[in-house]
């Protein structure tokens, strides 16, 4: 069962004007998860993480609705079916 | 103000180029620079903190970084004025995994000799330095400065621990210069390979050590391109000249109301005649609610307000390290952007001035080219 990632709109552009992809994958970690979407979308990736490979600091990445800094982070485990919601952080001014 | 997508300037003519933190605008006028049109905002939302115009080879091409709040820092450039901008897929400027650091600003993009021109450089946060040798297609971190024994004491300034001017010999390719908040001015002689602290008469007001081999906040510095041993510096309190290529400095602040600013301008044409912009050190705007630009033509024995044009009701306004620029056309244009959002210029070399630009956001940099 496929993966379904939610795109925030400010990516879209680099993942073919979409706001909802879907990754083909039994599911695994979130890395894994993640590494599929940066291969179907290469230009998600750097603005998603830093060159170090960490999340950037005003990036959400919600597992169903769980935030994954809060379970497990990358190694979390992304079950098939569950929706992957990447969202930036509120701002203001 | 009116804006358009994008300008399209003839020959001869001056671009300006502006940042701010919400979006860039570009600015195009016939020499008299008298009557500008403006396109933009050009990656709006985005922090704008470094363009530059590269006309080497035949090429019209302006470089700008972007960064989203979120989604990071990027490298762009368009071929038309603003019509269309490259969008990487990938960072075209991000450390290597070994360097263990993540980019946050690109605080200076900088364009090599005419004699190279492949080359270009961009000063980055935290500090560092990358350059090209494709003319942009391609960046790698400098190493030799990244391994640098200084590199662990230099301490972020009020705006982040940057490189944030990086100077070009146009005699000698192998010569480069770069400062960095808080670090100083370090130059290479082998083309980046090597680079030695140059601040030997540059003052540290804030540190035990007034006079230490680095460690100074150095705002900015410019060099003149027909006599690229002589330097100007604006210090986090402080003006200095050196003649030698920055082996010493001489103190240059002779009759400024203030000696705290952030940029730095050299005539493009003679080598004697810079200009500042002065700050009240405390509140960190124009002295007295007075906007000058203050000017010297004898390489810093004395200083001149300049003030015709400039409003006579009080205006306190602040310009930022890179807000203040010129075009190399004859007589020069200068331009200064404040973090009020008004762009002032003068068509005659600072002898009077008039608004170009306002209601704009905050202004990060101007950049200023003859195309």
């Amino acid at each position: 069962m496929a993966i379904r990632c939610y795109i925030p709109g400010p990516l879209r552009e680099h993942a073919d004007n979409r706001s909802e992809v879907e990754i083909d994958t039994a599911g695994g970690t979130l890395q894994e998860v993640l590494a599929g979407l940066w291969r179907k979308y290469p230009g998600l990736r750097d603005r998603v993480v830093t060159e170090q490979g960490e999340v950037r600091q005003h990036v959400n990445i919600f597992i169903d609705e769980e935030n994954m800094r809060d379970c497990g982070g990358f190694a979390a485990k992304v079950k098939p079916g569950a929706t992957i919601t990447i969202v930036p952080a509120v701002s203001g001014g | 103000m009116e804006t358009r997508k994008f300008v399209s300037p003839k020959k001869g003519t001056a671009v300006v180029m502006v940042g701010t933190v919400k979006g860039a605008f570009l600015l195009n006028s016939d020499a008299s620079r008298e009557r500008w049109e403006v396109s933009g905002p050009h990656f709006p939302g985005r922090v704008v903190y470094s363009m530059a115009y590269d006309g080497r080879d035949g090429r019209q091409r302006v470089w700008a970084s972007s960064t989203h709040f979120a989604f990071g820092t990027l490298l762009h450039s368009t071929e038309d004025f603003g019509r269309t901008w490259t969008n990487p897929e990938s960072a075209p400027v991000k450390f290597p995994d070994e360097a263990g650091q993540s980019l946050k600003q690109i605080w200076q993009i900088a364009i090599g000799s005419d004699g190279e021109p492949g080359k270009m450089y961009c000063g980055v946060e935290p500090a560092a330095l990358f350059e090209s040798n494709d003319a942009g297609e391609s960046w790698s971190l400098v190493q030799g400065l990244f391994d640098h024994p200084h590199r662990p004491q230099w301490q972020p300034g009020g705006g982040g621990l940057c490189l944030h001017t990086i100077l070009v010999d146009p005699s000698n390719p192998k010569r480069l210069h770069v400062a960095i908040s808080t670090g100083g001015v370090y130059r290479s002689d082998d083309g980046g390979i090597s680079w030695q602290a140059r601040n030997k008469g540059v003052s540290a007001e804030f540190l035990p050590d007034k006079y230490p081999e680095f460690g100074q906040c150095v705002h900015k510095v410019d060099r003149h391109p027909s006599r690229p041993d002589r330097l100007f510096l604006q210090n986090h309190g402080g003006l200095f000249r050196s003649d030698d290529a920055g082996d010493t400095w001489s103190a240059i602040a002779n009759g400024v109301p203030s000696d705290f600013g952030f940029p730095m301008a050299v005539h493009p044409h003679n080598p004697d005649t810079a200009y500042i912009f002065p700050l009240e050190t405390e509140m960190r705007c124009s002295p007295e609610g007075k906007l000058r630009v203050y000017r010297t033509r004898d390489a810093g024995n004395s200083w001149e307000p300049l003030a015709t044009g400039f409003p006579d009701e009080p205006s306190y306004e602040t310009v930022l390290r890179d807000g203040l620029d010129t075009d190399t056309l004859k007589p020069a244009g200068i331009y200064l952007g404040t973090r009020s959002g008004k762009v002032y210029g003068s068509h005659d070399e600072g002898e009077t001035w008039s608004l170009i630009m306002q209601g704009v956001p905050a202004i990060t940099c101007v950049k200023a080219a003859a195309v």
